[in-house]
């Protein structure tokens, strides 16, 4: 992402159980939008808050109560699928349990052996997705989570944000899959040029991100 | 969770890795080997050289193939993003630092006692003061390992890596290698009492290092590169 | 920005310059010559100053390193003067090696011992060179600031450790040898002992001086960079209107 700016001035307010789309051109700051949420980028300047937590201050409690879905599946090319999402499901204290029963709601049960560098990319996504899930967050940030997958992989996605919806948990979705995603989603916000463009309200003050 | 159990959890991690991989056993053994053998080129074997200056052989062949062992810990963070994924997972920094310096120092010691036999084989070493090799490795194994932990966080996700992490590392544990020599030196000639003090010194060394990992850790996995 | 050196830092220079040239009177005339060594004990003057240095700079960056890890006291400054210390630090480092060396061989016959100071020293260098190269690692303080700074702390931490070990292990095999001559000389009368304190009191102006250029040349980098940014915020924004 180099040394430059990629939102300066974003102001966006998100109710709990929304489902947000974030749409805009490539190169707009989406993601950026997004990993500022996850706490994965600093914040330089104005005031935001996630889950009630302080993202100038508090990013690390943060962590544990929401999952990121991106372009990585942030998992190990020499571990299995189950052995990746153990690992991530006991990272915040969940068990084996939680984690069997998230591959096989994203269907990946006959490549639960399977190790992540065989996988194919549809079914690294629905890995990543099946570890997003069983950590049991109140926010999902997806980022292009339809993204080079056919359409079996894409009615999975679909499927698992929705009954993400009907759970209660808030999510946010980059796309460029506006058709699809607004059938999903409960709002639609556009982000051009590093700012949010779509009325919204009683914002706090610029955000503002040097990666 | 508690601290240790995160810990346990990473160790585990990234010795299930290895065990899958096989990196340390196929290359990083045999590196260690193949250092032990350089060092007979490059000293006289025949002039009765090689059994005097062994420990110090033998822990400079060990500091070498820890720079690889260092290095490889923070390079499986590399790929598909693992390293956002541990700052996502909600993991404690110093918890990590414990679980990735335990695995690098286990596997240390798996490297250790191979080279140790390549030694005793190669350089015509007789072995006394068992005890004291055993502390003395095993300190000296938490110091390396934990201190190469700490400079290898430090430098991950940097370009310039793989060529900053020995240049760091290396004078840094200068004391290691000192002490650790000595301790060999005063086992192997029967003055056990001559090796202790030089143990305590590590162990000093390693506990300084391990309080580091545990607090600079975390501040030094979020920093962005 | 203002790219001027202040009047302050010009009288400092000068100050260091002029202390400077009366230490160079004082060492090669003024002062007698060491009766075992004669004239290369002169090396003296210039060696200890450049040794006392070192070690003062990298205390400087060590100070530095912890304003800025210290959140309240962060600033971009802290980093900045860390490594203009650093540079500084490394040249005397080098400095005080190659004169110890020069120093050495007609005293002790050798161009090298490894007693504690000397091997300290050398540890040194080499801490110094890696924090330098890790600091090329990041473009602006935000990026490369915690990382050096907790290298410069734990390489802080480990040079009385480095010198303690080696220390323990001279004292150890010691009694087995003959102590070697080390570079130490019998401070006789006023001129030597004076000269000596002269020494440390102009180098250290020079440090001084040299730190202050350094880290002003340091903020003009760092604000050409800020202000890069800025253009860029600027550009982003304008996209948009």
């Amino acid at each position: 992402m180099g040394r430059f700016p990629v939102l300066a001035g974003a102001d966006l307010d998100v109710d709990a159980g929304d489902v947000v789309l974030l749409s805009g051109p490539n190169g707009a700051g989406k993601t950026s939008l997004l990993r500022l949420c996850a706490g994965l980028l600093p914040l330089r300047s104005g005031a935001a808050e996630v889950l009630g937590c302080d993202l100038a201050h508090d990013r690390r409690s943060l962590r544990r109560r929401l999952s990121f879905v991106g372009h990585e599946t942030f998992c190990y090319d020499d571990l299995t699928v189950a052995e990746n999402l153990r690992f991530a499901a006991r990272a915040v204290g969940r068990g084996s349990g939680e984690a069997d029963f998230a591959i096989a709601r994203v269907g990946l049960g006959p490549q639960a052996n399977v190790v992540h560098s065989r996988l194919s990319q549809g079914q690294r996504r629905r890995l990543a997705f099946a570890i997003a899930l069983a950590r049991d967050p109140e926010l999902l940030l997806l980022d292009e989570p339809h993204a080079g997958l056919d359409a079996d992989g894409r009615a999975v996605v679909d499927e698992v944000v929705r009954v993400a919806a009907a759970d209660g948990r808030t999510i946010l979705i980059a796309s460029h899959e506006l058709d699809r995603v607004r059938q999903l989603a409960t709002r639609e916000v556009e982000i051009v040029g590093g700012q949010v463009r779509s009325p919204v309200g009683p914002a706090p003050e610029p955000v503002e991100v040097s990666p | 969770m508690t601290i240790l159990r995160e810990a346990l959890l990473v160790a585990g991690k990234d010795l299930r890795i290895e065990a899958r991989s096989r990196v340390a056993l196929q290359q990083i053994v045999p590196f260690g080997g193949i250092v032990l053998i350089v060092f007979a080129f490059a000293l006289d074997p025949d002039r009765g050289l090689l059994p005097r200056v062994a420990p110090g052989l033998f822990w400079t062949a060990v500091l070498l193939a820890s720079l690889l062992s260092i290095t490889r810990s923070f390079s499986i963070e590399e790929a598909n993003g693992a390293r956002d994924g541990l700052r996502l997972s909600g993991l404690d920094g110093g918890a990590i630092f414990l679980g990735k310096a335990a695995a690098v120092a286990l596997q240390l010691l798996l490297l250790e006692v191979v080279l140790g036999l390549g030694v005793v084989v190669l350089y015509d070493v007789s072995v006394r003061g068992v005890v004291l090799i055993a502390c003395t490795t095993v300190v000296a194994t938490v110091a390396l390992a934990a201190t190469g932990t700490v400079y290898g966080v430090l430098a991950a996700g940097l370009r310039a890596r793989e060529t900053l992490v020995p240049l760091l590392v290396l004078p840094a544990v200068t004391p290691v290698v000192l002490g650790g020599t000595r301790a060999f030196e005063a086992a192997l000639a029967g003055v056990p009492s001559d090796g202790w003090p030089w143990v305590q010194l590590l162990a000093a060394f390693a506990v300084l290092a391990v309080v580091a990992g545990v607090l600079a850790f975390g501040p030094l996995l979020e920093e962005d590169s | 920005m203002n790219a001027r050196i202040g009047v302050g830092t010009k009288l400092l220079g000068a100050a260091a310059f002029l202390s400077l040239g009366a230490l160079a009177v004082f060492a090669l005339v003024v002062a007698p010559p060491d009766e075992r060594q004669g004239d290369a004990q002169r090396l003296m003057y210039v060696h200890v100053p450049a040794a006392w240095l070192a070690y003062l700079a990298f205390f400087v960056t060590a100070v530095a390193s912890v304003l800025w890890l210290i959140p309240r006291t962060r600033s971009t400054t802290w980093d900045l003067l860390a490594g203009a210390s650093a540079e500084i630090g490394v040249i005397f480092t080098g400095l005080a090696l190659v004169l110890g060396s020069l120093w050495g061989r007609p005293t002790w016959g050798t161009w090298w011992e490894w007693d504690a100071r000397v091997t300290t020293t050398a540890v040194l260098f080499f801490l110094y060179l890696g924090y330098l190269a890790l600091r090329r690692t990041g473009a602006t303080a935000q990026e490369r600031g915690t990382r050096c700074a907790i290298a410069a702390l734990i390489a802080f931490a480990d040079v009385p450790i480095v010198h303690f070990s080696v220390t323990w292990w001279e004292t150890l095999h010691q009694d087995a040898t003959v102590l070697d001559p080390k570079l130490e000389v019998n401070m006789e009368g006023f001129w030597m002992p004076f000269t000596l304190v002269w020494s440390v009191f102009a180098f250290t102006m020079l440090y001084s001086f040299l730190v202050t250029v350094r880290l002003r040349l340091a903020e003009l980098d760092e604000g050409r960079e800020e202000k890069a940014l800025e253009l860029a915020i600027a550009e982003r924004v304008a996209v948009t209107v």
